[in-house]
């Protein structure tokens, strides 16, 4: 075993004192001389970077030996091939980072001659792929000829911890960054002291940080005090788990092992402190979740609240419509291959355009007949939804459509260590609140929204008055139905892209505008965000089955008491 | 066949006339009645497939009626069944439960079906149930169930509890060390059962604690994950390694892997293993952030055997989608159908009853390469594989049994089942046998139907 300089043997001895720490933390024991072994190829890979000399001296690759290496991976079980990566880690060669990534992908694989490949592009039956050893492409090959070499969560740790010490010395700061944030909690004598000669030379200060914390969770495995107060204030899981173990029911272990209580009792203290913080950290999210399922319910509804709320046309096929916005996402991002930013971003226009021709049809077809049969046209709009879902069951698949959610939208923003804000749900949230504004523009600023009123509050006057009603109608129709694609452009990112997925909302949306007060866009908007609040701030404690019923429950109570909702309309236009 | 051919040319001119009229008459009774038996030899051998094609379930039910179709196709192709062709009878339940029932009693009384392959849900099963026991028709069920039962008329094909679940909490306590667990289930039978089982299991046989397990359940459908992810992620932040046993069904899957990946939640902190995850229902996920989760099968679409080979390419061409998967129900189709045509060869005949004591020791090959052999309790043996989502939404296979399981109908872990057992071989014949009090409990397919619709 070759040691770099500064991993001398010497390292050995104080590890041998480690034992009994050691045996405490056995979840992150995955073998110690293995980070030692990843860092030796850490100096061997990121030191010939940065300092010529040692790139002279490295000697070139020997394909032999490479061979021997990979063959070695080609073993059944994943202990052996464990040992395997340690090898390569252990060695020279310059490719092996790109062989412990491709292993770590997947894409490491042997064809049927023996050679072995790195796979480019796995999907379809047969994958372009390159050679492992020299780089060059060697073309398509099928699956038949191609053996993986599987790895399980246990190797992939492995490989994934071997990455991070290499990469601690990448000159990419992003690099860097994942690679201390990997490194929490993993932590051993051997990477202790190599760890704190790279903090004082690290520049960035986030990747300092995280690293200090990282050598602080090991020396308060070792029993040292002070690190606590490094680790003070920190919200991060692996923090807390540290300081959990360290104030947890091992004391009378630790007091028999020589530990210091002194520790202990400090550890419960930061802990406290912790918690005091986790406990904001919580109320803040579930707001956020309450808010972001209120957006889902408000984008759903809105477009309801128009058809039904402002016209009284019961309009069974919402949620269709919903759907058919949800489709108009998932053709675009066919339309545009590779694309599905921009594919998203271009179904904002065309799910609202589906939609609202949709609407059209569905006024002139059938809805223009049924006024003031509002039973009526129930059984039919609720026909009008069976036969769309099961057009697009027939006529697309029975299955379930991939919307793919573009780069930018995937993730999430952390606030701090404890709380993330997800992207997608972010976005969704700023739609639908966009959604509505303008809705509430059109309504209160524009001639159409001022016609809409005039109709809706009386009809023979306002035609009187020189106002096309049936004109209005079809427009008020499309709009509504508009409404609803663009809600189902929104939902393609959160939820399945199925014939089902109207269905899921329909019965939501009548809630929400009922709740709200039939005829009131505000209301529709309150009445959404806090259904969305009350629900999530429920599930925790009641399960999201009881949670569902309590809600309900609790309309079917409100409106006893308030039939006419949160925001009842006043005036004439309440009587019509 | 030869037999009915000779006793038509009979010289009856050759006899008196008195004896004549009578002979005739007998004869001609003989010969109609051969003939109509030769007749209907002619007719194709019917196979009646009730999976819903429209509905909450057609997403997972319409895959397998095109199997079936398929394997009709292909033993067509080789000659059908005793010289006869295979026709299928398609009917549609539409995901309603008790519209099962109806078309199930139209498969075998109006349309006379030889065989049923149909099913999905445990309550459709529990629905058809009387009219299968009533008509005596054959069905082989094909998905993943949660035991408890086991009829005279029914082949579970699909996995039993102890052929998937329990197999899957060992590889998580033996090969990862996972000492806590979070069971999320849709709010349903399966779930609710398996959930049970593994609960008793887990605490007796591997000492887990209360503290340490986490159950939840979530309405069918569920699309709002946030918070049960959120709760996940504090349950497994506190120390013990954690993992989650999933149980959601379907549709729900999809925002909940979602999810999953956008709050963080990686395999290498908390692996999620699921029972009801296949790649048909990772069709419809970005599968990269999810790489490393677990699924336990007794088939995955990445086994790499000729045989699973031949049966996609096969698959792929009877679809005509070059994206088509294939799946574990599917697999279970292409044992059972094998098994009954085992069993029609063997008995000569498509009779109910010639084939329930034909088929059970039927070995047939699976498509990984072992053979599944129809054991007396109307369960198959199966191996247990343990996959891991990749990148392109197969599953690599990182454990599997090294022989196959039995799927055992009455687990040993509940209370109330432990001293069953099924054997439907004379002299027992019986689907509920009291090893205990020697006795057994007689058909309650009835009561099980009214009590599952009644939910």
């Amino acid at each position: 075993m070759r040691y770099p300089p500064m991993l001398g043997p010497a390292t050995a001895g104080a590890r041998a004192g480690t034992d009994a720490a050691e045996d405490e933390r056995t979840s992150h024991s995955r073998g110690s001389w293995l980070l030692a072994l990843a860092l030796s190829l850490a100096l061997v890979l990121g030191l010939s970077i940065t300092t010529p000399a040692a790139a002279q001296d490295s000697t070139p690759d020997d394909d032999a030996a490479a061979m021997t290496l990979l063959e070695a991976l080609d073993v059944d079980s994943f202990p052996t091939k464990g040992e395997a990566i340690d090898a390569i880690v252990h060695s020279d060669d310059s490719r092996a980072r790109d062989w412990l990534q491709a292993l770590l992908d997947g894409r490491l694989q042997r064809a049927g001659d023996g050679r072995f490949v790195v796979v480019l592009d796995n999907t379809g039956r047969d994958w372009p792929v390159q050679d492992a050893l020299s780089g060059e492409p060697l073309g398509q090959m099928s699956r038949r000829e191609l053996d993986r070499i599987g790895i399980n969560n246990a190797l992939r740790n492995q490989l994934r911890s071997a990455i991070a010490v290499v990469d601690l010395y990448a000159a990419d700061v992003g690099l860097r960054r994942a690679s201390a944030e990997r490194l929490l909690g993993e932590v051993d004598s051997d990477l202790a002291g190599p760890l704190a000669e790279v903090i004082e030379e690290e520049p960035d200060a986030r990747v300092r940080e995280r690293l200090v914390q990282a050598l602080a969770i090991y020396r308060l495995e070792q029993g040292e005090l002070q690190a606590i107060d490094d680790l003070r204030g920190s919200l991060h899981p692996r923090v807390r788990v540290a300081l959990a173990r360290a104030a947890s029911g091992t004391v009378e272990s630790r007091a028999a092992n020589g530990d210091d209580p002194i520790v202990a009792d400090a550890a419960r203290e930061a802990l406290n402190s912790i918690e005091q913080m986790l406990k904001l950290n919580r109320a803040a999210e579930t707001l956020y979740f309450g808010l972001s399922l209120g957006s889902v319910l408000v984008l759903a509804a809105i477009g309801l609240a128009i058809t039904f709320g402002v016209m009284g046309v019961i309009n069974m096929a919402h949620g269709e419509l919903i759907m058919l916005g949800a489709y108009t996402t998932w053709a675009m991002q066919q339309l545009l291959p590779g694309q599905p930013g921009l594919a998203l971003i271009l179904a904002i226009p065309a799910g609202f355009l589906v939609a609202a021709l949709a609407g059209i049809a569905i006024e002139r077809g059938v809805i223009q007949f049924l006024k003031g049969r509002p039973l009526e046209t129930l059984l039919a709009t609720f026909g009008i939804s069976l036969i769309l879902q099961q057009l697009v069951r027939t006529g697309i698949s029975p299955l379930n459509r991939t919307v793919i959610t573009p780069e930018w939208m995937s993730g999430s923003i952390a606030v701090n260590d404890a709380l993330s804000l997800t992207l997608n749900r972010m976005y969704v949230l700023g739609f639908a609140l966009v959604v509505f504004a303008v809705l509430m523009l059109i309504m209160r600023r524009t001639r159409l929204g001022l016609e809409v009123r005039a109709v809706t509050q009386n009809r023979a006057m306002a035609r009187s008055m020189g106002i096309r009603a049936t004109r209005v109608d079809i427009m008020t129709f499309a709009l509504g139905s508009g409404v609803a694609g663009l809600a189902g452009v929104a939902l393609s990112q959160l939820t399945n892209v199925g014939p089902n997925l109207g269905q899921n909302y329909i019965i939501d949306s009548f809630m929400v505008v009922v709740f709200g007060g039939v005829g009131n866009l505000w209301g529709t908007l309150v009445a959404g965000l806090s259904l969305g609040v009350i629900n999530q701030v429920l599930e925790p404690w009641a399960g999201a089955v009881m949670a569902k019923i309590i809600v309900l429950v609790f309309i079917i109570l409100f409106i006893q008491k308030r039939p006419r909702g949160l925001f009842p309309q006043k005036g004439r236009a309440a009587e019509g | 066949m030869n037999a009915s051919r000779r006793i038509m040319p009979f010289p009856l001119r050759t006899l008196s006339s008195p004896l004549r009229c009578g002979a005739a008459a007998l004869i001609s009774a003989v010969a109609l009645g051969a003939a109509s038996q030769a007749l209907a030899q002619e007719d194709p051998i019917k196979v009646g497939i009730l999976h819903s094609l429209s509905g909450t379930m057609a997403i997972s039910e319409s895959t397998l009626k095109d199997t079936v179709e398929m394997l009709i196709a292909q033993q067509n192709e080789q000659g059908g069944l005793l010289g006869r062709q295979l026709e299928a009878v398609v009917v549609d339940p539409a995901s309603n439960w008790p519209l099962f029932a109806e078309r199930a009693r139209e498969l075998l009384e109006q349309h006379q079906v030889d065989v049923v392959f149909g099913n999905w849900t445990s309550v459709s099963r529990k629905a058809v149930l009387p009219v299968f026991e009533e008509l005596n028709g054959l069905l082989f069920y094909p998905v993943q169930y949660e035991g408890e039962e086991s009829s005279e008329n029914v082949f579970y094909t699909g996995a039993a509890p102890n052929q998937q679940a329990i197999p899957a909490v060992d590889y998580l306590i033996n090969e990862m060390g996972i000492e806590r667990f979070a069971l999320l289930g849709t709010d349903y039978v399966y779930p609710r059962t398996t959930n049970r089982i593994l609960e008793a299991y887990l605490k007796e046989e591997h000492g887990v604690a209360d503290d340490d397990i986490m159950i939840n359940y979530t309405p069918f459908g569920h699309s709002d994950w946030q918070n049960i992810v959120a709760e996940v992620r504090r349950f497994g932040s506190e120390g013990k390694p954690t993992a989650v046993v999933s149980t959601i069904n379907g549709d729900a899957n999809v925002p909940f892997y979602r999810e999953l990946g956008n709050q963080g939640v990686d395999a290498g902190d908390i692996p999620v293993i699921a029972f009801s995850v296949g790649e048909q229902e990772l069709t419809g996920v970005d599968t990269a952030p999810l790489v490393g989760h677990l699924a336990a099968w007794n088939y995955f679409m990445s086994v790499d055997t000729d045989a699973n080979y031949d049966f996609i390419d096969a698959w792929i061409e009877w679809t005509g989608d070059e994206e088509a998967v294939t799946n574990d129900p599917m697999e279970a189709h292409y044992i059972g159908f094998n098994m009954w045509a085992e069993a029609v060869r063997k008995a000569g005949t498509t009779d109910p009853d010639a084939i329930k004591d034909a088929i059970i020791g039927v070995v047939v090959p699976n498509l990984s390469g072992s053979y599944a052999a129809m054991m007396p309790n109307h369960h198959i043996t199966k191996p247990v594989l343990i996959g891991e989502i990749q990148d392109n939404g197969q599953f690599d296979i990182v454990w599997q049994t090294p022989s196959t399981v039995a799927g055992d109908a009455w687990s040993d872990y509940l209370p109330g089942s432990r001293d069953l057992m099924a054997d439907w071989q004379a002299p027992m014949r019986c689907g509920n046998f009291n090893v205990a009090t020697g006795r057994c409990g007689g058909s309650t397919a009835a009561e099980e139907a009214e009590a599952a619709l009644a939910e």
